[in-house]
């Protein structure tokens, strides 16, 4: 293993990241609180409390993964991208680095930086409502996993762009209206039944669920199941990268 | 001397059906400066990327320092240098840390004694702390060039390095490749300068249309393929060339105080001996004598033309 490699990609993708720590800190601070305001006020109003947890705090795991699996896709896509589009690709491709070691420095790197976004919108959730997290460790546990598993999305996403707006297509047309329908803004029992069937087709459900269960200790699925969901898509991912490897797809002519 | 790039039978044909390179075998010895010349589109690109790992060969393998470039692509990519035609450089990172990034990526320990020692060979030491989208192209370039220096290769490919660089910082360019090369690194460098080439190689391989032409130590390509131009000072103008000379293809100048003959130094008779005796016949004193060897340029595109 290359490690000082993988640390190298690591540190620089993370470099990026603090070059712009505003721009990247304040755009989910801002639409967390427009969520707030749009969601903790005009419908909280209406539905006071889900299953005993008011609708304030109950939206907030919710709110948290819809950040986490936007920008761990956004910032893991762009940011192999990138040197694709300006040409530095070549070193990375000519260096004694594995492709599975440079998967780790590049989605380690944008799953930090969700992890740290993650950190930050949970904080600024505290300026609205009261939320206390009764398993902790597994709550880290959900976040990290969830933000490797989209972050590896978002890389072979950036992989396989071979433009910019093939690069934002799948985020808009699959990423987000799977979050959206994912629970993250009501329970999926609240549904009517062939309506919480179909919702419980949509993968990110069992995130939303899972990582819900770890804050309140309620779920739409067994947490079992969540935990399932994420390995296999983590394995989905990771099966990908494998066929990248061995077939140099979109990399090496 | 023992080669360090082994090349045998490599092709590459892309998927778009191209056929960039056909069967070229080539051993490159540890230390040399071989200079790879061919008209665009020749393959010179195709296969530096093939021996550095950007693009997969078709058929036919290679070996670096004794390894494999795809069984054992770790060790072998960590004795080369790449230095591609294209500028690509992170536009908002600086110099330093792009360099840095350079080094890591390679797998060697922080050594900013010697980044610092590859930058300023490069001047571009003021220029470290300068995001590299505040360079200018030739500055750009150089920093390509630290980058691949900064992990201490063994084999440098540098891909038209002088490309857009003036001519005064080429020159300071090709010490440092010289100097790099009298620290053991073997240097292969392609160029569409044949100065360049005639300046800085031992050995010279010229590429066409995917076929590895020649590889040809340079004094003995110049001597083989060279034409040379005998010039003839008289001591007094001629007027007209005499009859018996008229017909060995003599050029006379203006003034008449000079004539010129070329030859080909692979001919069995340059026909020299026959021309000074002529001269003496007819009583033309000479003054002087001089030959110049055709430039590589003069070589190259008779090579080319001579296989087409
Ligand atoms: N990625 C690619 N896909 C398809 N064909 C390619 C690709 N890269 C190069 N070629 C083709 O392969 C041939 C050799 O190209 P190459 O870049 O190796 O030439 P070169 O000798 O480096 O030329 P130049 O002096 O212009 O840089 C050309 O016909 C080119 O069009
Ligand atoms: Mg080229």
């Amino acid at each position: 293993m290359n490690w000082r490699g993988v640390v190298t990609i690591y540190r620089f993708e993370m470099a990026r990241f603090y070059r712009t720590l505003w721009e990247s800190l304040a755009s989910p601070v801002i639409s967390t609180v427009l969520y707030f305001v749009v969601f903790g006020a005009a419908i909280g109003g209406r539905i006071e409390e889900v299953e005993g947890v008011s609708y304030g705090a109950f939206i907030v795991p919710g709110l948290i993964m819809l950040t986490v699996l936007q920008q761990s896709v956004s910032n893991a896509s762009f940011g192999i991208f990138f040197p694709k589009f300006i040409g530095t690709m070549y070193e990375i491709l000519s260096a004694p680095v594995s492709f599975y070691e440079v998967v780790i420095g590049y989605v380690g790197a944008a799953a930090m930086k969700s992890v740290i976004i993650a950190g930050v919108t949970l904080a600024t959730s505290f300026l609205f409502v009261d939320v206390t997290i009764r398993h902790p460790v597994w709550m880290l546990a959900f976040l990290v996993l969830t933000s490797v598993s989209f972050s590896l999305l978002g890389f072979l996403i950036g992989i396989w762009a071979k433009d910019f707006q093939q690069l934002q297509i799948i985020p808009l047309m699959v990423i987000t209206p799977l979050v959206f329908l994912g629970g993250a803004f009501y329970s999926a029992s609240m549904l009517p039944p062939f309506w919480e069937g179909v919702a419980k087709l949509n993968p990110v459900l069992y995130l939303v669920s899972g990582f819900r269960w770890s804050f309140f200790g309620l779920a739409d699925v067994p947490v079992g199941v969540s935990l399932l969901a994420v390995g296999v898509f983590l394995g989905l991912g990771m099966l990908a990268v494998w066929y990248i490897f061995r077939t140099g797809w979109r990399l090496r002519n | 001397m023992t080669a360090i790039v082994e090349i045998r039978g490599l092709s590459k044909v892309y998927a778009s059906g191209t056929a960039a390179l056909s069967d070229v075998n080539l051993d490159i010895r540890e230390g040399e400066i071989l200079a790879l010349l061919g008209p665009n589109g020749a393959g010179k690109t195709t296969l530096i990327s093939i021996v550095c790992g950007l693009v997969t060969p078709s058929s036919g393998r290679v070996s670096v320092g004794g390894h494999d470039i795809v069984r054992d692509y770790r060790a072998a990519r960590a004795l080369i240098g790449l230095v591609p035609q294209e500028v690509s450089v992170e536009p908002f990172a600086p110099v330093w840390t792009t360099v840095s990034f350079s080094r890591g990526l390679f797998g060697r320990p922080r050594d900013d004694a010697h980044l610092e020692k590859v930058l300023r060979a490069l001047a571009l030491w003021d220029k470290r702390h300068a995001r590299n989208n505040e360079l200018s192209g030739g500055m750009k370039r150089r920093v390509l060039i630290a980058k691949a220096l900064a992990h201490e290769p063994r084999v440098l490919f540098l891909d038209e390095p002088t490309a857009g660089v003036d001519v005064s910082l080429r020159r300071e360019m090709w010490d440092v490749v010289r100097q790099l090369r009298d620290s053991g690194v073997t240097i292969i460098l392609t160029t569409h300068y044949l100065e360049e080439a005639e300046q800085m190689a031992d050995r010279i391989g010229v590429i066409d249309k995917g076929r590895l032409l020649l590889v040809e130590e340079k004094a003995k390509l110049m001597r083989e393929f060279g034409r040379k131009r005998l010039t003839v000072e008289l001591v007094a103008p001629l007027a007209a060339l005499p009859e018996s000379l008229a017909a060995r293809g003599l050029a006379v100048s203006e003034d008449g105080t000079r004539v010129t003959y070329d030859y080909d130094t692979r001919a069995e008779r340059t026909g020299i001996a026959h021309l000074l005796a002529a001269f003496a016949a007819e009583g033309i004193a000479v003054r002087d004598l001089s030959t110049r060897q055709s430039s590589l340029e003069e070589v190259f595109l008779r090579l080319v033309e001579e296989n087409a």
